[in-house]
């Protein structure tokens, strides 16, 4: 393809898709979802020990107070976008809500199982999220952090302490339910293995769908809007 | 008439004095305000002594021994005066038929008045044969003595988890005295720790005495005011937890230096218990304190949570045994592996159609 012809023969038109709110928490998200995610593991298995005198340094205590702190921002961050899914555009409610009652739904996702297994020759074209990508997203991403929400107040309750309301909302029945603290704290690390499988094939799947499909996908999470590459309309009818 | 607290004390020879002490004693050790001290006191004067029958199942009388251990209240110049310890084959003078006669006379004679205590638990299996007592199987002895109670104190992990007779595969299947089929609909306090802290055991029982009613319990009954904070939350290594100054080897500098025990596996931040506060032995030390990690023996199925050093539990079903990390880590590997191939592939097809293309 020589560039004469593509600026001559290509139009593209363009959905706006991804509110201004919805990109905001998406990217703040990330940025917390990454600080979790390395300070819980440090958590988990700590650096090597530092020296010196114990009043010096307080090194655990920063890894602790900033995963405390990026849970937080995930937390609020994640009330204010189940709002926004209430108030939003259609799309906004889009990874909430998977339609599983629809028979083309689960037709389109075999279709989009196909495209990623290279049967498939072509896309078929979204201005929203593909159906696998939807159904991804809500059983991985956000029942995923629902899940560390849940489990991660509750071992936080334990150091609040009887009385907080950390752990009167969540330890006080997030613990026996899990057995003990121990099992609450492994579930929420299989919890973090969860959403780091999801950060790389998230990732990944943009990467790829941005350069193989045929509508923007990364620059579309800057801009908020979705352009196309052919002209055909969308198979989502929004 | 049955003696007051008060009268059996001065009887042993305990002065006035000392009574008091051992009164505003208790009440800061049930973190109660110096006001109660002599709420205690009015109780221990007027009130009988409560009788209690401590019966013995599936155990291995670890319980009984921390609890002759107690120092503030002395166990036994206080606490075996205080209540009215009608039979506890352990420690009783008689034995055989007088001492069974006891429990029939006890529940006769204080029919839904007294505390059943329990140590250890009965396995249901075989219809209970593999625990025998006086002939009869426990099973039929516990449900007996608790138709006929006030109350129901689960001493120790076994009364109150199952502890190791009940670790898996448990074949005898020793269950914990609230999971009992059948049991009497009794209140259950339950005390757990392999054993319980001594101070905890004789505080309990005081505070019943006192008030009349059970401690404050939390969601799985255990009494709040010992239970309700880890290990974790009042060690005295804590400072080094904080600073990141941990023992990465039993014998590594930081062993010696006394740094926190969490990378050699201290379970200090998932256990419930009292130790780190009201210790061991007169509150001389506690298993942190002595170099080693807390290994959890007050929390619900300790024994099959994995290895003893391991802050996390072993998860069943992949064929081996494995911890969250390493089934999270090999997933992640997977899935990065996955993704990887993908993207060659894609690449290559992308590559071919191009090729096509012009």
């Amino acid at each position: 393809m020589s560039a004469d012809i593509t600026t001559t023969s290509h139009s593209e038109e363009a959905v706006y898709v991804y509110q201004a709110p919805v990109r905001l928490w998406h990217w703040i998200n990330a940025i917390a979802i990454l600080v979790l995610a390395v300070t819980g593991y440090l958590i988990g298995s700590p650096p090597p020990a530092v020296g010196g005198e114990a009043s010096d340094s307080f090194v655990f205590g920063w890894i602790r107070y900033l995963h405390f702190s990026a849970a937080y921002i995930v937390a609020v961050g994640f009330v204010f976008r189940v709002y926004w899914a209430f108030v939003g555009n259609s799309h906004a409610r889009q990874i909430f809500l998977p339609p599983v009652w629809r028979g083309s739904f689960w037709k389109e996702l075999v279709h989009e199982v196909l495209w990623y297994a290279m049967i498939a020759k072509q896309p078929l074209k979204y201005s929203g999220h593909n159906p696998l990508a939807t159904l991804v997203m809500h059983v991985m991403f956000v029942w995923g952090i629902i899940f560390m929400i849940v489990t991660g107040f509750a071992l936080y309750g334990e150091g609040t302490g009887m009385g907080s309301w950390q752990y009167e909302m969540f330890s006080s029945w997030v613990i026996p339910l899990f057995g003990q603290s121990q099992d609450v704290h492994t579930w929420h690390h299989l919890g973090f293995w969860v959403i780091v499988c999801f950060v790389i094939a998230h990732i990944y799947a943009a990467v790829r769908e941005d350069i193989m499909s045929r509508q923007s996908i990364i620059s579309s999470m800057f801009s908020g809007w979705r352009t196309f590459r052919d002209g055909k309309p969308a198979d989502d009818d929004h | 008439m049955t003696e007051t607290f008060y009268e059996v004390m001065r009887r042993q020879g305990i002065t006035r004095r000392s009574f008091l002490k051992f009164c505003s004693l208790t009440a800061a050790s049930l973190g109660l305000g110096p006001s109660f001290a002599p709420q205690i006191a009015h109780a221990m004067e007027n009130k009988p002594r409560i009788p209690v029958l401590w019966l013995h199942g599936l155990e291995c009388t670890c319980c009984s021994e921390s609890f002759i251990r107690s120092a503030h209240p002395l166990a036994k110049d206080v606490i075996l005066s205080m209540i009215s310890l009608d039979y506890d084959d352990t420690i009783m003078a008689a034995a055989g038929h007088q001492a069974e006669a006891i429990i029939e006379e006890t529940i006769q004679k204080y029919d839904g008045n007294y505390i059943l205590a329990c140590e250890g638990n009965p396995p249901l299996n075989q219809e209970g044969m593999s625990c025998i007592i006086a002939g009869r199987p426990y099973l039929e002895q516990l449900k007996h003595a608790a138709d006929h109670c006030k109350a129901i104190i689960s001493w120790g992990s076994c009364a109150s988890w199952g502890c190791v007779q009940a670790a898996r595969p448990n074949p005898t299947q020793a269950t914990p005295i609230h999971k009992v089929p059948g049991l009497a609909p009794k209140p259950i306090i339950k005390v757990p720790g392999c054993p319980p802290i001594a101070e905890v055991m004789t505080a309990v029982i005081t505070y019943i005495l006192t008030f009349e009613r059970f401690p404050d319990l939390d969601r799985q009954g255990r009494p709040k005011m010992f239970y309700s904070q880890r290990i974790h939350d009042k060690c005295y290594r804590r400072p080094h937890f904080d600073a990141g100054q941990f023992v990465e080897a039993f014998d590594d500098e930081g062993a010696r230096k006394g740094y926190c025990l969490y990378k050699v596996g201290c379970k200090g931040p998932t256990t419930y218990n009292a130790c780190s506060t009201v210790r061991w032995n007169g509150g001389l030390s506690f298993p942190i304190q002595s170099g080693h990690p807390c290994f959890g023996c007050s929390e619900d199925g300790f024994w099959d949570k994995g290895s003893f050093y391991d802050r996390l539990t072993d998860v069943h079903g992949f064929g081996i045994e494995a911890d969250a990390d390493t089934i999270g880590g090999t997933a992640a590997t997977v899935v990065g592996a996955a993704t990887a191939a993908h993207a060659a592939l894609s690449a290559v097809k992308r590559a071919r159609q191009k090729g096509g293309e012009s």
